[in-house]
C-alpha cells in the first residue's frame, strides 16, 4: 500500500513537471511545424451535452473540410482542432480553458452555452486570445474585451428584427406583445420588439406579460381579450414554441386576426399544434438563424452529410459551429500569420458567406446577418425570405 | 363591454375548476378524505382524448366515451387499491393524505413512462369560432365551458337530491355507522363517490382539451391544487358550494391578469382563499359541523 502511494506520487510529481514544459514547448509556438492549434470548449456530458456534441461535431467537420478540400490555411497548413468537455459547468470551463492554452492555441471557438461562456471570456479577455461563441446568447459576453466575438444573435437582436419586419414588409401600424416575464429570453425579445416598433413609429397598443413555465397557466384569454379590444396589426410573441401553440390556438378562439409574429424560440410549434388546430399559425412569422427547408444547396448538402455521418439531425447549434470554425479559419487566414492582434483585427472586417448568411461583426463584436423569416404552409414550415436591418446610416 | 368578455373568460375557466373541485368536494363530504390525487384524474382523462383522437384516430363520441368511463374506472381503483383498507381499518387521517400525494406521484410518472414528458397536443373538439353577440364577439369555447358546467351541475343535484342512491350518499355522509344499520351498503356508495367524481373529472379534462389544446403528465398539478381551492373556498362537502368556488376562483383569476398584473394571478387567488377561511372557516356554503366527542 505505502509503496503504491509512492509510485503514485512519484508518476503525479512527474506529471507536473511536464506539463508546464510541454506549456513552454508550445508557447507562441502554435503555429509551428505545419500545425496551427485552434481550442474548443463544449459541454460533451452533462445536462447540456446535446448542444455541445452538436457544437463539436460540426467543428470537426468544418475542420476536415479546411484540411482536406481547402488544402489548409496560411499556405498550406492544416488546422488541429483541440476540444476540451466542460461539462456545462463555469469552473470546469476555466480549468478547460488553461489546459487549451498549455497546448498553445491560437484561437478559441466556445464557448456553447452562456454562462461558462462569460466566465471563459473573461479569461480570455485577460490573455487577449481571439475567442468566438458559436452560440453565446448572453448580451454582455462580448462586452468583456475586443477579443471576444459571437457566431448567434443575440436574443434582442431578433426583437428589434421583427419589429423592422413588420413594419417594412407587413405594413404594421400597431403592434402588441404577449411574452413570458418569468424568462429572460422572452423579455429580452419583447422589450428591444417595443423599443424598435415605437421608434419606427408604430404603436404598441398592449405589452402583456405570462407566468410561464411547468407550472404556469395556460389560459391566456384574459390578456388576449385585452389585446382584442385594440385589434392590433401585429402580435409579437416571443416565447417558445409549446406556448406560442397554446397561445395561438387560443387567439383564435378569441377572433384576433392579428398577424402572429415570434422568434427562433418558435421551432417546433407544428410538433405542438394538433393538425386541426394548425390554421392558428397559418398567417404567422417567424424569424430564425437557419432553416432547415433553406433551398440553399449548400445547407442542405451539410445537413445531409451531417446525419450520415452522426446518426441524427442537424440543429441550429451545429450549423452554427460549424460557421464559426470557417469564420475563424477565414480570419487566420486573412491575417497572415497567428499573432493574436492580427487575427482579432481580421475577425472585425469578417465578410464570410457560410450556411446561415453572410456574416459581418458589429462594433459590440455581434453578428450583422440575414435572418430567416418562416411561415407555415399546410403542415410544414415554409421558407418565405431573407431580412435583415439595415439602417438608414449605413445605405 | 369588454369587462363582460373578461367575466365570461372567468366563467369559462372557472367551470373547469368548479368540475374538477366538485369531485374534491364530494369525496371530502362522505369518507372526509382530501384527495390528492383527483387533480391527475383530469390528466388521466387528458390523455384519453389523446390516444382516442390522435392515436386511434376514432371520432369525438368514443373520445368522450372513453375518457369518462377510463377516469371513473381509475377512480374506483384508486379507491380499492390504495385507500379502501386505511379507511376500512380506521388509520389516522395523514396516512390517508400522504397515500393520496404518493398516489398522484405514481399516476404522474405512470404516464410519463407511457407516453413521455413532452407536452402532448390534442384537436379541437368542437370548434374554434366567435358568436357575435351585440356588437362583441365572443368565444364558442367559452360558451360552451359554462353550459357543459351548469348540466353537469344539474345532473349532479338530482341524482343526489332525487334519486335513492342520492339519499344514501346523503346519509352515509351525515353518519356512515348509522347508515349501515339502516341497510346501505356504504362501501358500494363510497366506491361510487369515486366514480362519479372522477367522471365529473373526465369531463373537466374534455372541457380542458377544446380550451387548451395541450397536455402533460404533470398538467394536474396546479390545475388540481387551485380546484381544491375551489372546493374549500365555496365550503368542502357541498356541492353548490364547489361550483360556486370554481367560477369566483376562475373570475378572480381572469380579472386579476386582465385589470391588475398577471405576476399577481396566484397571490390574489390564494389571498381570497385566506380571506374568506378567516370570515367563514367553513367556506361560503359550508356548514360548520360541532366535532362529537
Amino acid at each position: 500500500m505505502k509503496k503504491a502511494k509512492r509510485i503514485l506520487s512519484v508518476a503525479l510529481a512527474a506529471a507536473l513537471m511536464t506539463m508546464p514544459l510541454a506549456g513552454c514547448n508550445n508557447n507562441g509556438g502554435g503555429s509551428s511545424g505545419d500545425v496551427i492549434k485552434i481550442g474548443g470548449l463544449a459541454p460533451l456530458t452533462g445536462e447540456v451535452a446535446q448542444y455541445g456534441t452538436a457544437v463539436d461535431n460540426a467543428i470537426k467537420m468544418a475542420v476536415e473540410k479546411i484540411n482536406e478540400e481547402q488544402g489548409g490555411i496560411l499556405g498550406g497548413k492544416k488546422i488541429e482542432y483541440i476540444c476540451y468537455d466542460e461539462k456545462g459547468d463555469s469552473s470546469e470551463a476555466v480549468t478547460m480553458y488553461e489546459r487549451l492554452l498549455d497546448e498553445g492555441v491560437v484561437a478559441l471557438i466556445g464557448d456553447v452555452t452562456s454562462k461558462p461562456c462569460k466566465a471563459v471570456a473573461q479569461k480570455a479577455a485577460a490573455d487577449n486570445l481571439p475567442m468566438l461563441t458559436p452560440t453565446g446568447t448572453q448580451e454582455d459576453i462580448t462586452d468583456v474585451g475586443e477579443n471576444v466575438f459571437r457566431t448567434c444573435f443575440i436574443d434582442p437582436y431578433q426583437g428589434e428584427l421583427m419589429a423592422t419586419y413588420a413594419k417594412e414588409k407587413l405594413g404594421a401600424t400597431s403592434a402588441a406583445i404577449l411574452y413570458d416575464n418569468a424568462d429572460t429570453y422572452s423579455s429580452g425579445i419583447a422589450d428591444a420588439f417595443e423599443a424598435a416598433a415605437k421608434e419606427l413609429g408604430m404603436t404598441v397598443t398592449n405589452k402583456e406579460g405570462y407566468q410561464g413555465g411547468s407550472s404556469g397557466s395556460k389560459d391566456f384569454n384574459a390578456q388576449l381579450t385585452k389585446i382584442k379590444a385594440n385589434n392590433p396589426d401585429v402580435l409579437m410573441l416571443p416565447v417558445y414554441y409549446s406556448d406560442a401553440a397554446l397561445i395561438a390556438v387560443q387567439a383564435q378562439a378569441q377572433g384576433i386576426t392579428s398577424t402572429l409574429l415570434g422568434a427562433d424560440g418558435w421551432d417546433g410549434v407544428i410538433e405542438k399544434i394538433d393538425a386541426s388546430n394548425l390554421s392558428a399559425v397559418a398567417n404567422a412569422r417567424f424569424c430564425s438563424q437557419y432553416s432547415a427547408s433553406s433551398t440553399d444547396p449548400e445547407l442542405q448538402a451539410f445537413l445531409k452529410e451531417y446525419k450520415e455521418r452522426y446518426g441524427m439531425d442537424a440543429n441550429m447549434f451545429a450549423v452554427l459551429g460549424y460557421d464559426s470554425m470557417f469564420i475563424m479559419a477565414d480570419a487566420i487566414d486573412r491575417a497572415g500569420s497567428t499573432d493574436a492582434e492580427a487575427i482579432i483585427a481580421a475577425l472585425k472586417t469578417t465578410n464570410y458567406k457560410g450556411l446561415t448568411g453572410t456574416t459581418t461583426f458589429d462594433s459590440k463584436r455581434n453578428p450583422v446577418r440575414e435572418a430567416l423569416i418562416t411561415g407555415f404552409e399546410g403542415d410544414s414550415y415554409k421558407f418565405i425570405e431573407n431580412f435583415s436591418i439595415t439602417t438608414g446610416a449605413e445605405e | 363591454m369588454s369587462f363582460i368578455s373578461q367575466v365570461l373568460n372567468g366563467l369559462g375557466l372557472g367551470s373547469i375548476y368548479a368540475l374538477v373541485a366538485l369531485g374534491y368536494s364530494m369525496v371530502y363530504g362522505i369518507v372526509q378524505l382530501i384527495n390528492f390525487a383527483h387533480g391527475d384524474i383530469i390528466m388521466v382523462g387528458g390523455y384519453m382524448v389523446y390516444l382516442v383522437l390522435v392515436v386511434l384516430g376514432l371520432p369525438l363520441w368514443v373520445a368522450v366515451l372513453v375518457s369518462i368511463l377510463v377516469c371513473a374506472a381509475v377512480g374506483i381503483l384508486m379507491e380499492k387499491l390504495a385507500y379502501h383498507r386505511l379507511l376500512t381499518k380506521g388509520s389516522p387521517r395523514i396516512s390517508l393524505l400522504i397515500t393520496a400525494i404518493g398516489v398522484s406521484i405514481f399516476l404522474q410518472n405512470a404516464f410519463m413512462l407511457m407516453f413521455n414528458s413532452d407536452p402532448k397536443s390534442v384537436p379541437t373538439l368542437i370548434t374554434r369560432e366567435t358568436l357575435d353577440l351585440a356588437g362583441q364577439s365572443i368565444s364558442i369555447t367559452t360558451l360552451i365551458n359554462i353550459a357543459v358546467s351548469v348540466v353537469m351541475m344539474v345532473l349532479l343535484y338530482l341524482l343526489v337530491n332525487r334519486t335513492k342512491v342520492g339519499k344514501a350518499m346523503q346519509a352515509t355522509s351525515e353518519d356512515a355507522g348509522a347508515a349501515k344499520l339502516m341497510g346501505i351498503n356504504t362501501n358500494r356508495i363510497i366506491t361510487l363517490t369515486f366514480a362519479v367524481g372522477s367522471a365529473l373529472a373526465a369531463v373537466g379534462a374534455l372541457l380542458y382539451c377544446n380550451a387548451y389544446p395541450q397536455i402533460s403528465p404533470t398538467m394536474g398539478n396546479l390545475f388540481g391544487l387551485k380546484a381544491f381551492v375551489a372546493a374549500v373556498l365555496g365550503g368542502i362537502g357541498s356541492i353548490p358550494g364547489a361550483m360556486i368556488g370554481g367560477y369566483l376562483l376562475g373570475v378572480a383569476e381572469i380579472l386579476t391578469k386582465a385589470y391588475i398584473s398577471s405576476d399577481f394571478t396566484d397571490a390574489v387567488v390564494f389571498g381570497i382563499l385566506i380571506v374568506v377561511l378567516m370570515v367563514k372557516p367553513a367556506g361560503i356554503m359550508g356548514k360548520y359541523r360541532k366535532e362529537k366527542v
